[in-house]
């Protein structure tokens, strides 16, 4: 991934988010306020916006002014929570012009430990890192394989369902949160099914 | 729904103009950001910062003022603020005697403002932070909310910080306060989002909803619809398990935002019938609110010689004044 496809990765996301802006508000009424996907998008269309300004950055660079964006932009919760995972891939992709197998397996093991550590959470929680944690899980040496990104992304967020959340208001539910999907663990899932999307279209 | 507003997504920087509009002596908007500031700051003191997710007015910006906060950071509706609003408080306040974070128990919240700590560590700000979370209706003390009683622990600091103390004492005064401080709500109707446009919850004619935090989240049961005389002993019967037998009290019953007066002071009535304890301070309004909300609060403190001090202590704020 070049700079250009990670503005790409974005835009898509932007897009997917506002496409299903109502559907995550939705999911976080029952565990939270109601107001993800308000707060999503919202993050989202100003990293988008400020796209053209950071066109010359490095990858490196980027990561952490889009991880900005969406701690000031986002709030809540999941602002810091992205946030820190972007601003993680920065740090790991500090020398690196384009990011390949190797920068993925280290970047996205980085932004993991950063959302646990930010969230003081585990994979199990019942939280987003239960989509990030089996993506990461996956990743080797090689050319990521973006379909089984999109398939990891999406079983995690299916499981999410039958978790007891740990994390977050939806933990005050204790056993009730049982059967419900997690609004930040669906708005991860769309996240990867747009950087899957995006390096698909960057192959072909 | 109806709401008096113009652009939903607006509505936040909209309310803190009005705000600074009505009361520019007292308080300013730091530009650029949604953080309200004291006009003058008390020279050489630490500097005290609140803030949150919007739609509990008065909380916070209602409190900014000499003896009361320095700064409260304003976020979306119900979302916390950024990270970067919260390090721009900080850094607006700092005199060098460090400043203090008095956050309510939210993980967005908590997260926000941790790394706001570390940004303002990066500048050299020394600063400590501590979380309210008075809601005994959550079991599990680390999932406990911050309500109403922030609102108490908020002047009792304001006022200590004032004499001058110095961070770490500073931050013990907020602890003790925070460690003698229950509070439980009853929410009636639910609020309405005004980016979201329906009810957070739907509630029959019947029901009340036991247990409510201030974010139009679901309680932790639902009730028949019961009279202020019942609703008040069941609201007693859970904090009064955590209230020291013997320590006289400051009672606080909070309005939701679309409970009457009327209405607050009828339960007021059965709280202080059924509480036959040493009332020291009685409070009651609309303090920490949920937009819209109907339903109350209610919060004891549990005081002390020094709790008491500040609680007395004068205050000069938007929705606080006094001498």
């Amino acid at each position: 991934m070049n700079n250009e496809q990670a503005a790409q990765w974005m835009r898509q996301t932007a897009e997917k988010l506002v496409e299903h802006k109502d559907e995550l508000s939705k999911l976080d009424q029952f565990v939270g306020d109601g107001d993800h996907g308000v707060n999503m998008e919202r993050g989202f269309r100003a990293v988008v916006e400020n796209l053209d300004d950071w066109k010359d950055l490095s990858l490196s660079q980027l990561m952490q002014k889009i991880g900005s964006a969406l701690v000031s932009n986002v709030g809540g919760a999941a602002g810091p929570l992205y946030g820190t995972a972007f601003m993680r891939l920065g740090t790991a992709w500090t020398d690196v012009d384009q990011v390949d197998g190797p920068a993925w397996m280290s970047g996205m093991a980085k932004a993991v430990e950063g959302i646990a550590q930010r969230g003081k959470a585990q994979a199990g929680d019942g939280t987003l890192l239960d989509v990030w944690s089996p993506v990461a899980a996956i990743l080797d040496e090689n050319e990521p394989d973006w379909k089984k990104i999109e398939d990891a992304a999406q079983t995690g967020m299916e499981e999410t369902e039958s978790m007891v959340v740990k994390k977050g208001r939806g933990a005050l539910l204790g056993e009730k949160s049982v059967g419900h999907l997690d609004p930040g663990a669906v708005s991860s899932f769309y996240l990867f099914q747009a950087l899957a999307k995006t390096m698909d279209e960057g192959e072909g | 729904m109806k709401k008096l507003m113009n652009d939903p997504e607006q509505i936040v920087s909209a309310f803190l103009d009005g705000l600074v509009a009505a009361n520019d002596t007292l308080i300013d908007r730091l530009e650029g950001t949604d953080v309200i500031v004291r006009r003058s700051l008390t020279p050489q003191k630490v500097g005290l910062v609140s803030g949150g997710g919007s739609g509990h007015e008065p909380a916070h910006a209602g409190y900014v003022g000499k003896g009361m906060l320095d700064a409260a950071v304003a976020g979306e509706v119900f979302t916390s603020p950024g990270a970067d609003q919260f390090f721009a408080a900080i850094q607006a306040v700092d005199q060098g005697e460090g400043v203090l974070l008095l956050i309510k128990n939210y993980n967005g919240d908590v997260m926000n403002g941790e790394m706001a700590q570390e940004m303002a560590e990066a500048e050299g700000i020394k600063t400590e932070m501590v979380i309210i979370n008075d809601d005994v209706a959550v079991n599990d003390s680390e999932q406990r909310r911050g309500i109403a009683g922030t609102v108490l622990v908020q002047k009792i600091t304001g006022a200590f910080a004032e004499t001058g103390a110095s961070l770490s004492d500073v931050k013990r005064v907020a602890e003790k306060a925070v460690s003698r401080i229950r509070s439980m709500s009853v929410a009636l109707k639910p609020c309405t989002l005004p980016a979201v446009a329906q009810p957070s919850f739907d509630l029959s004619e019947d029901e009340m909803e036991v247990g409510i935090g201030i974010h139009g989240e679901r309680g932790m049961e639902r009730r028949d619809v019961a009279t202020s005389e019942k609703t008040a002993q069941l609201l007693l019967k859970s904090i009064l398990k955590e209230i020291p037998e013997e320590a006289p009290l400051a009672l606080l019953i909070n309005g939701m935002g679309s409970t009457s007066l009327m209405e607050q002071h009828v339960f007021a009535n059965d709280v202080m019938k059924q509480l036959n304890r040493d009332i020291q301070h009685t409070f009651v309004g609309d303090y920490m609110t949920s937009l819209d909300m109907a339903g109350v609060s209610l919060t004891l403190l549990a005081l002390d010689e020094e709790l008491s001090k500040y609680l007395e202590a004068p205050v000069h704020t938007v929705q606080w004044t006094q001498y």
